[in-house]
Parts: structure tokens; sequence; C-alpha cells
């Protein structure tokens, strides 16, 4: 009973062992381009400065655009899916994937809208100003 | 300054009740303690009597805040910053309810509520421990109500009033010199419901949820009265209101399910996001600490665990309750609830009961009574504690992977979640889903205590061979070939099929022979059942989802990257049917409903053997609450053994306006003609063809041009404008290459002669409406659906079953 229970608790500490080794690791831009191939995390946004290339009609599973950290780095990042919608508006992507060839492979994007669910309370102070002046 | 049309009564009353249930709950607390340590039985009904009072008047109040800010909001009163943020008058009225559980503080009210209500059940139907179950449900009402306080004690800020006002919260002071800010358009409107949210699953899943967080209250107030009391007589009182949760909380978990699954754009019915573990575990520790108080009822052992279970339970909702509302979840989560900074105060909420309740379990451990003994591993009640135990790890890895911005927060780590955060889920819990699946299907047919072997044996056995059949032609003929994840995932997901059926064969067969028919006392089996057919339905729906909206145009493909290649947009030109693996589908046309800020896309699948038309409509809605874009609502087509699923992930409306015009070209057969994307061939020029006749009514003649347009890109089309005559009169039939955006039609017989035509040619950005594609093929998502409803309905079965002969015993005896 008591070997059964202790082996399955061992088990489970394993498992989050082994999830350890599979978790990916914040990083910036300039640190995530050192490690070509290793899968890291990047919270950027999108740099609106430079061209942004995506064209439903010839291919909805190709987005490539330009994305720029807090440190004013930026790298190209190519993602094999439909663009999220109000990606441009998004001040904060979550990337996941891996540079390759100087590139951001992404699997992944997490946006987060200033007011998407939430209730800013500052964009709604600016969206009700605004009509009002 | 006096601002006109307010109405401040009602917010002050509002305001007054809450303060008041705090007072009310604080008294309830004392006195139902009081009484609980009390040993003279006159000052114990004296306590009792005040702390019934006291109770009563904290309903009344959280009642009458509930039925203030119901009032409130439904009368459009926008001088109060709650109504104004999450309703409009334009609003359907029957999302009234959904914009008073939008914010956290109408949560907070429905978490109140429901323990109103469960409290009351427990004064009228606990007997003796009514006051220290009482005294620890009145303190989390105490915790509860300080959420929606929103007093200052000391500058530090307590919750939020649900009935603050506009004007003291909204950062616009421009507005507010005004007396008549109310008359302001936005103001007047109202800021609205996120239309993402305006969906009837978000009038019905909150409530339901939010009893099932609440309900996980009365098994943790319950394990602490019998450490307070160092009386263990509590657990069968209490299994009922286990089973209670695990008949609600499942139910709210799986309509959330239901509701990702039909409305919303996340591809399918459960994403292991935070927050839908968040809910998943609580239940999980519940349903382990159901079979623990089970397993001490029948045998005495596993008591221990039994408390620890109850205890962590509800310590797990506050903690979710945590996670989920503090923000921390950020960048884990495509949820964002509200950040009302209220973090250190929920933290408070969750230590204040965790901490306390795992000092007095410790500090009584010695005196709970466990038997030294080991179970016979031929007992129903070891494999019910192991069972139990597997629950518990699951849920403890489920929520350490959740925790991983906590972890980050406190340790100044950071670490972000695997590559692909839901197979890190999937390949752990498969093997949980194989464990659990087994036990289930075998623990009944162990007796307590012990179990003669070769009994046992003799009565698995026939069970195991059937389900062995049974796993064995699924798994051969089910054509369940996962290999993304590699080999040895696709073979638990094949050990795991048979673990389902064994589930369900093996409970089935139990119903004859242990129960002998007997429903009465089949809860268990039942819940068995529903459990084993939900885990078939996950298995099989989520290992053959299929991508029907693979990239099969033929338009200009990139290479697929190395290892990765999802390809599963499609694009579709209005009106250009597509080919998409066993049907072909037409975008034929959108509509706006502007009532529900919908735009509706009508897509026509028609399968390629002619068996079959049908229409689905998904939709996207217009986001609103100052966000742009759209959000997409999927559409389903339901057979009973698929589902075909769909959503919009990319649209583009077509130009508006048309303003260019038809040039003028003048050709003959083998003549060709540019235009801006490549070249117009006029193959020929036909009479009287079956091709040509279909397009003429009765008793038109006419010619139609035979002509070929190809594109830089080398694609090929072709098309053929029309002219017919019937006595004197020309009907024009132009025909449109929308991929190309091209109109051509005929104009006139050329003026200069020799045979030539003259053809009117457009280049029309208007037909251009595109949108993109997701299409899925879920198989056999009904399995799961039909089983989480028959395991709800095993768990109410097993609850009246136990209430009932708890009655009985109490009249007899």
């Amino acid at each position: 009973m008591h070997i059964v229970a202790l082996v399955l608790i061992a088990l489970a500490i394993a498992t989050l062992i082994s999830f350890m080794g599979d978790v990916t690791m914040y990083e910036t831009i300039a640190s995530a381009k050192q490690k070509p191939g290793k899968a890291v995390t990047l919270i950027a946004k999108m740099d609106k400065a430079q061209p942004f290339n995506y064209n439903p009609i010839k291919n909805p599973n190709y987005l490539e655009f330009t994305a720029i950290d807090t440190l004013g780095n930026s790298i190209e990042v190519v993602y094999h899916n439909t663009k999220p919608t109000d990606m441009e508006k998004s001040e904060r992507l979550v990337l996941k994937g891996k540079v390759e060839d100087g590139k951001f492979e992404c699997k992944d994007i997490l946006l987060k809208c200033p007011s998407k669910y939430k209730d800013d309370a500052n964009a709604n102070a600016k969206n009700v100003s605004a009509s009002v002046q | 300054m006096k601002y006109n049309g307010e109405h401040l009564l009602w917010g002050e009353a509002g305001h007054f009740f809450a303060v008041l249930s705090f007072v009310a709950s604080l008294v309830a607390t004392i006195s139902f303690f009081k009484s609980s340590r009390n040993n003279l039985l006159a000052e114990q009904q004296s306590w009792i009597k005040l702390a019934r009072i006291s109770f009563f008047i904290e309903t009344a109040c959280v009642f009458g805040i509930f039925g203030l800010m119901y009032f409130i909001i439904s009368h459009h009163y926008h001088e109060y910053y709650y109504a104004w943020n999450h309703s409009s008058r334009s609003l359907e009225k029957k999302y009234l309810f959904a914009s008073f559980w939008e914010g956290q503080e109408g949560s907070f009210m429905l978490w109140n509520v429901w323990h109103c209500v469960l409290g009351w059940i427990l004064i009228w139907r606990s007997k003796k421990w009514e006051a220290p179950v009482l005294s620890v449900i009145s303190f989390a009402q105490v915790c509860i109500s300080t959420m929606l306080l929103g007093i200052y004690f000391f500058g530090w800020k307590t919750g939020s009033n649900p009935f603050a006002l506009l004007r003291n919260e909204l950062n616009a002071p421009v507005l507010f010199t005004n007396p008549d800010y109310l008359q302001f358009q936005k103001i007047y409107e109202g800021n609205d419901l996120n239309a993402a949210l305006q969906n009837y699953w978000m009038v019905i899943h909150p409530p339901i949820l939010f009893l099932g967080f609440a309900s996980t209250v009365v098994p943790f107030a319950y394990a602490i009265a019998g450490l307070m009391k160092n009386d263990h007589s509590w657990v069968k009182a209490a299994i009922p209101w286990a089973a209670f949760t695990g008949a609600v909380l499942g139910t709210g978990v799986m309509m959330g399910a239901a509701w990702a699954y039909e409305s919303l754009n996340f591809g399918g019915y459960w994403a292991w996001d935070p927050v839908e573990n968040a809910s998943l575990v609580p239940w999980l520790v519940m349903i382990g600490g159901l079979h623990t108080a089970i397993v001490y009822k029948n045998s005495g052992y596993s008591l221990k665990a039994t408390y620890i279970f109850f205890i962590l339970s509800f310590s797990l909702v506050l903690y979710e309750t945590f996670l989920t509302r503090s923000g921390i979840l950020g960048d884990t989560s495509v949820h964002a609830f509200t950040e009302l900074d209220m973090s250190t105060q929920l933290i408070c909420f969750v230590l204040i009961f965790f901490v306390p309740a795992m000092v007095l379990y410790f500090y009584r451990s010695k005196k709970i009574p466990s038997i030294h003994k080991e179970e016979s591993s031929y007992s129903r009640e070891f494999w019910m504690f192991i069972g139990a135990l597997v629950l518990f790890l699951s849920s403890i890895i489920i929520t350490a992977k959740t925790s991983v911005p906590v972890f980050n927060k406190i340790f100044g780590t950071k670490v972000a979640m695997p590559e692909d955060p839901v197979f890190s889920y999937n390949q752990v819990q498969v093997f949980i889903a194989i464990i659990i699946g087994v036990l289930t299907a075998i623990t009944q047919y162990f007796k307590y205590k012990n179990t003669h072997k070769k009994v046992f044996l003799k009565k698995i056995l026939p069970p195991t061979i059937i389900a062995l059949i049974i796993s064995l032609c699924i798994s051969l003929i089910g054509n369940i070939n996962y290999q993304i994840k590699g080999v040895g995932f696709m073979i638990a997901i094949h050990i795991a099929m048979f673990a389902a059926v064994y589930g369900l064969v093996a409970n089935l067969a139990y119903l004859w022979i242990g129960l002998k028919g007997k429903m009465k006392s089949a809860g268990a089996s039942v819940a068995h059942i529903g459990f084993a057919l939900a885990l078939m339905g996950i298995l099989i729906s989520s290992s053959r989802k299929t991508t029907l909206s693979e990239n099969t145009t033929g338009i200009a493909l990139l290479p697929k990257s190395k290892d990765y290649d999802p390809q599963e947009n499609i694009t579709l030109f209005k009106g250009v049917q597509t080919d998409m693996g066993r049907y072909d589908v037409t975008y034929a046309g959108d509509s706006v409903n502007n009532s529900n800020h919908k735009k509706y896309f009508e897509l026509q699948f028609a399968s390629k053997d002619g068996r079959e038309k049908f229409n689905i409509y998904p939709d996207l809605i217009k986001n609103n609450k100052g966000a742009e874009g759209n959000s997409a609502n999927p559409d389903n087509k339901h057979y009973w053994n698929r589902d075909i699923f769909v959503y919009v992930s990319a649209a583009q409306n077509g130009e508006q306006d048309d303003t260019s015009q038809y040039k003028p070209v003048a050709m003959k057969a083998g003549d060709s003609a540019f235009f801006s994307n490549g070249i117009i061939v006029l193959n020929k020029v036909e009479k009287n063809t079956d091709s040509l006749n279909k397009k003429l009514l009765p008793g038109e003649v006419g010619i139609g041009m035979n002509m070929t347009i190809i594109s830089k890109d080398g694609m090929h089309y072709k098309a053929m404008p029309v002219v017919a005559l019937k006595n004197d009169a020309l009907r024009n039939i132009p025909d449109t290459i929308i991929a190309q955006s091209l109109v051509i039609r005929f104009n006139k017989l050329s003026d200069a002669g020799g045979g030539k035509i003259e053809l009117g040619i457009k280049e029309d950005k208007s037909i251009q409406s595109i949108i993109t594609l997701k299409v899925y093929l879920f198989p056999f998502i009904n399995v799961l659906w039909i089983g989480i409803i028959i395991m709800v309905a095993g768990f109410i079965m097993s609850m009246v079953q136990r209430i009932r002969t708890g009655f009985k015993m109490a009249v007899s005896g």
C-alpha cells in the first residue's frame, strides 16, 4: 500500500522534473539570437515601421513581420498560420519558436490587447474623453 | 456640483447592504463559533439564535445587493460605473444577467449568493454540525464580502464597490464639468457587454460554475468542524455534498468546454488554458476526497487523506481565484480577467483558509484515528485509495504547470511554458487516464476488507475479455494513427482507449453481476460509465481530429518548414467553389445582423459523391469596448458520429464602391488581349452547343464567347460571356473570373467588320471578397457530451441514494 503510494508520488515528481527539462525560457531578442535552434519564448511587439507580409490570397498560412522588443532589438518573424486578428494593435506579443538562419520561426503567437477582455480604466477614459472633446 | 438625472439612492442603499453584509457575516461567524465551543445547551441555543438572525440579515443583504445591481443594470443607470461598463441600452434583454457577472464584482456577488443558499440548507439539515460548519462558511462570507466593500483601511483599499459612481471611477475630468454628462452619447448608451461574451452560454455557465465553486466550501467546513471538535463522524454527512460538487462543478467545467467548442475560436473544447485548469483541478481533488470519504465510511481507512483532500479542494478554488483574477497569468492565458489590483487581498484570501486549516490538521493529526494494518491488495479500499491518489497527483502536476508565472514572480526566474504546452499536458494526462480507466473498471469487483482471489478473477474475466476484443477492434479498424507526437504517444492512446472501453464494459457488467440490476444504488457505476464514455469521446475526437481545410487550392504555396507545417487555413473567394477533402465548399455570401454585431457567412458544403448538401454559417462579431477588429464564432454541422467545425480565421471585404468601367476590346477567334494580371484569349465563338444552351432561356438564341484567361502565375481559367436574343431584345450575360477580379461581357459586333466582336472587360475589385477558413472534423464528439451527462446523472443518483439512506438511519435510529 505505502509502497504503491510512494512509487506513484515518485513518478509524479519525476514527471515534474522532466517538465522542467521541456520548458522554454523567456529571452530577449538579442539572447535568442545567441541560441539558434533552441526553443524560446519572446515578448515583443510588431515593428510597424518595417514591411509586413501577409496575403491570404497567395497563402493564408504565411505571415512575415518584424518584431521589436523593449530593448530595441528586432528580428524577422515567420509564422505559418493566419495573421491573428488585431495583431497590429497589440501592445504585447508572446512568441514561441526558435531562431533559424537569423529568422524567428514562430509556432505560436499570443496577443495581449490592452482592452480585449479587460476593463482597462485608462482605455475607457481615453475612449470617452475623445468623444467629448 | 449638482448633476442632473442621477439616481444616487440605489447605490447608497447597495453600498449600505455591502457594509452590513460584512458586519452581519462577522457577527454570524463569531456567534456560530461561540455556539460550537459552548457546552451548556441553553447558551448554545442562545448563541445559535443570534447566529441565525445574523445569517438571515446577511442573506437579505446579499440578495439585496444582487437585486439592486440588477435593477441598476436593467434600468441603465449609467451614473454607476459597473452598469455603464458592462451593459448598454441596445443590449438584448437576455444578456442583462451576463452583464451582471461580466465583471469581477458580479462574480463575487454570485459566489456570495450561493454560499447563502448552501448555508440555509445546512442550517436546515446538518443538526449538531450546524454551529461549527456554519462558522466556517460565515467566515468565508466575511472574506468574500470584503471583496465588495471598496473601503480604505489605513490607506489599503479592500475590494471594489460595485456601486461606485462613474464620475469617481472614470478619469475624464472634462466630462464631469458638465452637469448633464449622462446625456453624452457614450455615457447614455453604455460601454456594452463584450461582444465575444454576448452568448447564451455566458448567461448559464457562470452561475452553474460558481455554484460548483461555492459548494466546495461545505466538505471543507465539515473537515474543519471535525478537526475543531475532534469528532470524525461528519464524513457520512459530507459525502453527498462531495457528490454534489462532482455533479455541479463537473457540469460547470464542461459547459465551459462546450462554450469554447461551440462559440469560441480556440479550435476545440479544451486547450489546457490556465483558466480551464483552474476549474478542473478543484474538481479532481474533490473527486479524490469523495472516494476516500467512501473508503473511510466503509472500512475505516483513508480518514487523513479525506481531510487533506477536502481542505485542498476549497483552498485550490481560492488559489485558482487568485491565479485567474490577479492578472498574473497575463502571458500564458488567452483569457485576461480584470486587473483590479486586488492581488494582495486575493493572496490573503487563500492563506487565511489554507494555513490555519493545515496547522489545525497537523495539530490534530496524531488524534485522527488511522488503521495501522496495511490494506489487503485484494480489497476495494486499497484500489479506491490508489485512484484518489492518482487524481490528486494529476491535479498537483496540472497546478504546478499552471503556476509557472507564480514561480517566476517569487523566484525571479524567466521560465515559460514548453513549445507545445498542450502536448506537455496531454503526454502526462494520457497515463493518468489509463490508470483511472482501469481502476474504475476493476475496483468495484473487489469487496471491502478482502476479496477471494478466485471469485474476483472469475467475475472480472468476462468483462476483461469483452473489453479487449472491443478495444482491439477500435484500434485495428478505427484508424487511430496519431503519429505527430511519436509512436510512444500513439501506443499510449491505444492503451488509454482500452482502459476507457474496459471502464465502460466492466461497469455496465457490474450493474448485473454486482448489483443485480438494482439501479437505486448504481450511482457509482453510472458515473463511471459516463466517465469512461467521456474518455472515449476525448480520445477519438482528438486523436482523429482531421483538418479539412488543408490548403489544396494550388495557389502558390511556400515550401513547408522543416518539422512543422500546419497549413490549416484555406482561402475562399466569394462565389468560387473550392476543393476541401470530401467536400466542395462555396462561400456564397454574407449578411450583417446589426442587433448582435454579427456578420454571418454562408458556406455551402456539397459532398463530392453528390449525396449531401448543407450550409454552415460561421460568423464574426465586431469587437466593442474600444477594441477594433473581429472575434470569430464557429459553426458546426452535427452528425450522430461526427461534427464538422468551421470558423473564419480572417475575412477581407471587397471594395465597396465599384467605379471601374468596361474597357472595350475588339477581338476575333484566336486573338488575345492583355489585362493587368495576364492575358485573355478568345478561343472561338460558340453557337448551339450544350454548354451554351444551358445558359439560355426557352425561345432564346445566342452566341457564347469561349475564352481562356491565363494569369501571370500560369493559372488557366475558363470563361464564357453570352449574348442572347429573343424577339429583337438582347440579353447580356457577363461572365466573372473572381480569382482575377475580372468581368467580361459582350458589347457589340465590331464596326470594323472582319468577324470581330467588341468585348467589355472590367477589372472589378469589389468582387474580391475573400475569407480564410479553418475547418476541422471531430469524430464521435457526441460520445464525450453524452458521457458527461451520464456521469453527472451518476453523481446525482449517488447523492440522492446517500441522503436517503442517511435519512432512513436517522429516523430508525
